[in-house]
């Protein structure tokens, strides 16, 4: 367990140095609901990075990635954005029908370069885009690896909808064979994991019963995907479950070591299962 | 909303009276439930959301009634109707509402009754099927009933089954 604990809060040293936004502890966002009915329909999204899931006590998650899109693929306005000193907070109008997303990504660049006989690391925030300037004058050996993160949930009005599934190839993205919002107690569920586009085999998930405050034991599951990027998850009671895959960090690394210059995706979703 | 079911519920009987009447007299073709809803002491009392279907093996479970708060402005009363949570996912979802000739208001404590044909039962093939009756009430609790019957149905009493919290008895009878 306290293994466990110190290799993740490395891991979350490490994300926190590479610079992915709001990259300590456990970044989440909490849907007032995802299986909704009605003509008029609102979801409220509270959005932090915490230990305890799902308790805003450490920072809010910014607000700048965020977006959200309706069932015809049109993007939909964040409403009513807040970031207050532990939580942030936005809504989101829910005009269709069908399953929306919500999600916060990064695509960020981290890396290092040398200048005057030293080694210097690519500042956080730097990005394909900004790197030219990240990068001063008179560096060289400039050595880069993507880093993309993914924070999204669903929510549904009515009957679920697949057509925003579609993946855009990059990071880690989630394929539903159980769609996210059709989820309950004691009935398995799949999941197919891709990076890149292609199934992710041999990744690892977590996956985290909310509501930690109030009991002793975690209760994680720490599960693999398989040769096909799936995995089953089986949900032991109804609540609010945090899942999170991130690609394998290499072996040996220590807390407080700069991070090697390698390739990395990490995945983070709050699924609602419900009672049957 | 009620008049138009009894009004297809009389054609339905005159049509099968006429076109076989050897049958119709031998066979049911309505089913009669009987709903009690409990009196209960809370301090905040609404009358409960209450949906009722039917379900057969190898076929879409099918929506006889749904009584919701019906009348509220800008149909605010679909809000809760995901509350009555297996019927949201078996059936609810994929429904609009109002729903013609299934939905309607809700109902007082007491003994409700209502009565389906055998095509609003969507019971025309010969089977096992199951009535499923749930109930979810605002700042209350939730509770769902089965009452498996199967077609053709024999007159007379057809099952019942007794809720705890939510639903009192419940009772079908064939005619």
């Amino acid at each position: 367990m306290k293994k466990q604990f110190w290799g993740f809060a490395a891991t979350v040293a490490l994300a926190a140095m590479i610079a992915v936004p709001a990259s300590a502890h456990r970044q989440w966002m909490m849907p007032s609901a995802t299986v909704l009915s009605g003509d008029d329909v609102w979801v409220t999204v509270d959005a932090a990075v915490s230990n305890d899931l799902f308790y805003f006590e450490h920072q809010p998650l910014r607000l700048d990635a965020v977006k959200a899109w309706a069932p015809d693929g049109t993007e939909v306005t964040i409403e009513n954005k807040s970031t207050g000193r532990y939580r942030s907070t936005f809504d989101v109008h829910l005009t269709q029908k069908g399953t929306y997303r919500i999600a916060s990504v990064a695509d960020m660049l981290l890396g290092s370069y040398d200048l005057n006989g030293k080694t210097e690391r690519l500042p956080r925030g730097t990005t394909a885009a900004n790197l030219a300037e990240r990068v001063p004058a008179g560096a060289t050996n400039v050595k880069t690896a993507e880093a993309n993160n993914r924070n999204e949930i669903f929510v549904t009005v009515g009957e679920p909808t697949t057509t925003l599934f579609k993946p855009v190839g990059k990071g880690i993205e989630l394929v539903p064979v159980t769609h996210p919002n059709d989820l309950i107690a004691g009935e398995a569920a799949t999941f197919q994991f891709l990076l890149d586009g292609k199934p992710a085999a041999d990744l690892p998930v977590t996956v985290i019963p909310g509501g930690i405050r109030y009991r002793d034991q975690l209760g994680e599951q720490h599960l693999q995907t398989g040769a096909d990027g799936k995995v089953s998850v089986t949900w032991p009671e109804a609540g609010m479950y945090w899942l999170n895959v991130i690609t394998p960090q290499p072996e040996g690394m220590t807390e407080g070591a700069p991070p090697p210059i390698a390739k990395r995706a990490s995945y983070v979703t709050t699924l609602e299962v419900l009672a049957p | 909303m009620k008049s138009p079911s009894r009004t297809i519920l009389i054609g339905g009987t005159l049509s099968a009276a006429l076109t076989a009447p050897v049958v119709a007299a031998a066979a049911p073709a309505t089913m009669d439930v009987t709903i009690t809803i409990p009196q209960l002491k809370v301090a905040e009392y609404h009358r409960p959301y209450v949906a009722i279907w039917v379900e057969k093996a190898g076929t879409p479970p099918k929506t006889v009634a749904v009584w919701y708060d019906d009348d509220m402005q800008k149909n605010e009363g679909t809000k809760w109707l995901r509350d009555v949570r297996q019927w949201w996912r078996a059936s609810g979802r994929t429904m609009k509402f109002p729903a013609n000739g299934i939905s309607g208001a809700t109902r007082a404590p007491g003994a409700q009754k209502i009565s389906f044909s055998r095509a609003q039962l969507g019971a025309t093939a010969a089977g096992e099927y199951t009535l499923v009756i749930e109930a979810a009430r605002e700042v209350g609790g939730r509770e769902l009933l089965r009452i498996p019957f199967s077609w053709p149905a024999k007159a007379g009493a057809g099952g019942r089954a007794a809720g705890k919290t939510e639903l009192g008895a419940v009772t079908i009878a064939f005619r």
